[in-house]
């Protein structure tokens, strides 16, 4: 790892100015990227700004609206709070699968979605869900928050404050586990809102993306057969050592029908 | 920089470079080396310590980051004359071989018993998953970890 400043603010306004006022500056939440990131030398900014003092990224409040999660909460939390298991179960579970137990104890969904990851599992949540993401200074909406590969809606000196949920009537997600690293090979969140279908696809594309061709379908049609007539061409999807294009958009189907079987298991909570 | 860090009840006080890893620090300006450097890319468990009550890779923390916290390792759970429960259950059920792993399955073990409810083999594996082992199979380790549920 190269040499840096490190600096831990106790207030948001300090963390902000730090920034602004360095010259290669980057934001810490759990590291679970960004310092096995630093140690293979691929970054390598010259200041470090650890978030882990500032509590007004932490806490998860409920209100008419859905769930509110603070930035800074790590996926354990995610994964076993007593509000989330209640009220947005599918993302309880969704938390629990990423990576390992001792990475869910420091990574937090915060810094998954400003990484943007296009095999991370947050992503496909927040398009799924129809979520939001809160700054410093505005709301953006999940459809138009992932731009491109590691690329996001977020300007340069623009901080995750809180995500926001919708609460579906049912959700479920699915996905294809990498053996090895736990990442989405490719990963479905499919979503209920009173008849509204949303589709959150992760894994497939350079960013979480929505399905909206199998949405339409399945809203003229909420069945598991209708996935076995549904077209997902491969175009701009990953092809790595891992899966080829093709076969990620083939996946995005078996997993779309997975998550689908799931959700239509479950009490319509209408 | 100069940080303080409580390290198994104790505090220390250092003066360090913020690009150091807390598994540098405890190995070597600490001399505590049951931490094990496997992977270094966050993947094997073997550098598996305690956070403030909850398994992390020590690789993937900088010393600088735990200032205002506790940390624990494998020396700080048990004694040799003194075992914790985790580390007899792991001696009993033979769940090492040449040991490089087991500083980091035990202290992962510890967070999984601690904090997970009606564990069974399965749900062990899948609690271990951030943990590699290259004699065992894993097989005795389960075993191991199995038996020690209503002990730890």
């Amino acid at each position: 790892m190269y040499s840096f400043d490190y600096h831990k603010p106790t207030v948001l306004d300090q963390a902000l100015d730090l920034f602004k006022g360095a010259d290669d500056p980057i934001f810490l939440a759990g590291g679970m990227t960004l310092i096995p990131t630093m140690k293979q030398r691929l970054a390598a900014p010259t200041d470090v700004i650890d978030l882990s003092g500032l509590d007004v990224l932490k806490g998860i409040a409920l209100s008419e609206a859905g769930l509110s999660i603070g930035a800074l909460t790590t996926h354990n939390e995610v994964a076993t709070h007593p509000l989330i298991k209640l009220h947005l179960p599918v993302l309880a579970q969704l938390a629990a699968t990423i990576g390992d137990n001792q990475v869910r104890n420091r990574g937090t969904i915060g810094g998954s979605i400003a990484n943007s990851d296009p095999a991370a599992d947050y992503p496909a949540a927040l398009i799924g869900l129809g979520g939001s993401v809160v700054t410093q200074s505005r709301s953006i909406a999940g459809d138009d928050f992932f731009l491109d590969l590691f690329e996001t809606a977020l300007h340069p000196c623009e901080l995750i404050t809180r995500i926001e949920f919708p609460l579906p009537n049912r959700a479920a997600y699915a996905k294809f586990r990498n053996q090895a690293s736990g990442y989405a090979v490719v990963g479905a969140l499919v979503a209920d809102f009173q008849g509204k279908i949303r589709v959150g696809i992760t894994g497939a594309g350079p960013c979480a993306c929505r399905a909206i061709g199998i949405e339409n379908e399945l809203m003229k049609n909420l069945s598991v057969d209708v996935l076995d007539h549904v077209e997902v061409p491969d175009a701009g999807f990953n092809s790595d050592i891992h899966a080829s294009a093709e076969y990620r958009a083939h996946l995005v189907k078996v997993l779309t029908k997975r998550a689908l079987t799931q959700l239509l298991s479950q009490k319509n909570a209408s | 920089m100069k940080i303080e860090i409580d390290v198994n009840n104790t505090v220390h006080e250092m003066v360090i470079e913020p690009n150091t890893l807390l598994v540098t620090v405890l190995r070597e300006n600490l001399h505590l080396t049951g931490a094990h450097v496997g992977c270094d890319t966050s993947q094997c468990g073997a550098c598996t310590v305690h956070l403030d009550g909850r398994a992390v890779k020590s690789c993937a923390v900088l010393a600088v980051q735990v200032a205002d916290a506790k940390v624990v390792t494998i020396e700080g759970i048990g004694e040799v004359d003194n075992l914790h429960p985790m580390q007899t259950a792991f001696r009993e059920h033979h769940a090492l071989q040449c040991g490089f792993c087991t500083p980091g399955m035990i202290m992962q073990a510890i967070d999984l018993v601690t904090h997970e409810d009606n564990l069974d083999r399965d749900k062990i594996r899948q609690g271990l998953e951030g943990n590699l082992c290259r004699c065992t199979g894993y097989h005795n380790i389960v075993s191991a970890i199995e038996s020690a549920v209503d002990k730890t």
